[in-house]
């Protein structure tokens, strides 16, 4: 967006967005309440930033999944299937209802994003460390055809100890993809540990810096941040852009707030109600 | 770092034709781009690269993301041919061949080059003797062996007109251009009867198909008539073209590869589900000690005379 935008406006568009990520977040998590399985600590850090996506920054028309120039969003982590199940549904790709069909027999919602059953996805992600390279390989595509679409993906920071985003950092950095961005959802915690307890990735802006990428560090739950560094045009930039969104793992839920036990914990009945007492 | 012999007169290295036939499809369909990790002089690619350097993406060492790369340029309307040594392409990256192009059906060809033992000498890190059994599980991914030049050709032309996953196996190994009938027509999932005989059944493919021939010549000498039979395709099988040779009451397999989990693993599930039949597995038993390609052949008896040999012996214990 141009950094011009009216005062009002952007204030109509973060409150936009806010409700818009208030909606995942509840809808997913009844999603991993029902089927009693799930990454719902993961949704709830990703929500505000696939929130942002979807409805302030993406150019598609879910009637058109595969219009040469949509813009392409790829979840790489592919785990956190409540939030962007949800994001795709409230986006128009599919009916809502089918979201209560997760993880059921025959779902065409499976624990991780099938691009053979839903319409939206760009390529079927669960094994950690596979979204970027897919995306540094679709941006080459639009950087060889000139095209105006952009490349959009999404991981996690635990999965950037897998070793194939750095060989996939370096290509991209190499052919200055300014096509394509980055979003590290930087809750700090991995499945296990912490991070920076596991096999520490900081200082992370120096990392993508020196594979020669733009990088951005943005509060990963400021609608008006997240909007404005991601809207901007990349056009002359010459470097793919990189944006770390410092976020908090289980955000919205007081007793999930960076909590490493939420990962893939699930609630119980009582757990629910109040987290949903809470989501308003 | 070439381990093979140059040609013999009359020999051929199949990639020539994996990059001719490449460049001749390439200046009609732009969609067609090369990806490569540092290996345009091992995939025959250098003239490929001297006329659009911009088709050829070199993503450097890095095979995980030379196939992730290829997945995604296939996301973005291109036909990539991802090409690179069989050995670390199908191995390093042999998740990205899982998830991004066979369980996401991508439109991506992966050329696996110098398959098998090619690389000879330089040993088993670099022979690609497991490739088949770790690919042949992948479900949309189609399988193609060429014997000989102009099969490489019809395979590459195959690839590219087909809309999903396929590897193709390209050998540097020589091989002689097979004597066909005219006409013969190459599709996937077919296999072809190069000599006809109910004796038994020779089923091989790749660089094995024309020593199969010469030991069939070598059988019918002695009153022995042997069908040999090319199965190119190992995904999806040509199950009909098993099940007739099992009728012959023996089937002998020949493979560049592991005796576990290739194509003789593959003809061995066919029958055993449907019409038993007495089987011997050619191919290599495990990790190679030094020597050149052809040497390997000859020590495990991977020759005409071996698998003539071999055939002799599954004569004599065959369903009769």
């Amino acid at each position: 967006m141009s950094s011009a935008a009216p005062r009002d406006l952007r204030n109509d568009i973060t409150e936009h967005l806010r409700e818009r990520a208030l909606w995942i977040r509840r809808r997913s998590f009844r999603m991993v309440y029902e089927a009693q399985l799930g990454h719902p600590g993961g949704d709830f850090s990703a929500a505000d930033i696939l929130a942002t996506l979807y409805f302030g920054v993406l150019r598609y028309d879910p009637r058109k999944p595969n219009d040469p120039n949509r813009d392409r969003f790829v979840m790489s982590k592919g785990h956190c299937t409540g939030a962007f199940y949800s994001v795709l549904a409230a986006a128009g790709y599919f009916p809502e209802d089918m979201l209560s069909t997760y993880m059921q027999p025959q779902s065409m919602l499976n624990g991780h994003p099938n691009r053979n059953y839903l319409p939206g996805v760009e390529t079927n992600t669960g094994p950690l460390g596979h979204g970027l390279p897919v995306a540094t390989g679709i941006a080459i595509a639009g950087q060889l055809d000139g095209a105006d679409f952009r490349t959009f993906v999404l991981t996690g920071d635990g999965e950037l100890q897998e070793g194939s985003n750095w060989e996939a950092a370096l290509t991209a950095g190499h052919r200055k993809l300014e096509n394509l961005t980055l979003i590290v959802d930087r809750n700090r915690l991995q499945q296990g540990a912490r991070t920076e307890d596991t096999a520490g990735l900081d200082p992370l802006d120096d990392k993508w810096g020196s594979f020669g990428w733009h990088v951005e560090m943005v509060d990963g739950h400021d609608y008006a941040q997240l909007y404005e560094v991601l809207r901007r045009s990349p056009k002359g930039r010459g470097k793919p852009l990189c944006v770390i969104a410092n976020t908090i793992k289980g955000k919205g839920v007081s007793f999930m707030h960076d909590n490493v036990s939420w990962h893939h914990g699930v609630p119980n009945k009582e757990q629910f109600e109040q987290a949903m007492r809470e989501l308003v | 770092m070439s381990a093979a012999a140059p040609a013999a007169a009359g020999m051929f290295d199949c990639r020539d034709a994996f990059s001719a036939t490449l460049e001749a499809l390439a200046e009609t369909d732009p969609r067609i781009v090369t990806v490569v990790s540092d290996s345009v002089g091992s995939s025959k690619l250098v003239n490929f690269r001297k006329r659009w350097p911009e088709r050829v993406v070199n993503v450097g060492i890095a095979e995980q993301t030379v196939v992730a790369v290829g997945a995604g340029l296939a996301n973005g309307g291109k036909v990539p041919f991802v090409s690179a040594a069989a050995c670390f392409l199908t191995g390093r990256a042999l998740e990205q061949i899982k998830a991004d192009v066979a369980y996401s059906n991508t439109n991506v060809k992966i050329i696996g080059q110098s398959s098998g033992i090619a690389y000879g000498e330089l040993g088993p890190t670099h022979h690609s003797i497991e490739d088949m059994a770790w690919l042949r599980p992948l479900t949309n991914l189609t399988l193609i062996v060429p014997s000989d030049p102009w099969e490489t050709e019809q395979a590459i032309r195959a690839a590219a007109s087909h809309e999903g996953p396929v590897f193709v196996r390209v050998s540097r190994m020589p091989v002689p251009m097979l004597e066909r009938k005219t006409g013969a027509q190459f599709e996937i999932g077919e296999s072809e009867m190069l000599a006809g005989g109910d004796d038994l059944a020779i089923i091989a493919n790749g660089v094995m198909v024309h020593r199969a021939l010469a030991a069939a010549k070598t059988l019918a000498s002695e009153g022995i008539h042997a069908r040999v039979v090319n199965m190119s395709t190992v995904n999806p099988l040509d199950t009909d073209a098993i099940l007739s040779a099992a009728k012959t009451g023996a089937i002998l397999t020949v493979e560049e590869h592991s005796v576990r989990g290739g194509l003789g693993g593959a003809v061995a599930e066919v029958v055993a589900g449907t019409d038993p039949v007495p089987m011997r597995i050619m191919g290599f038993s495990g990790f190679l000690p030094t020597g050149s390609a052809e040497w390997l052949m000859q020590h495990f008896g991977l020759t005409a005379d071996g698998i003539a040999q071999t055939a002799r012996e599954l004569i004599a214990r065959k369903r009769t």
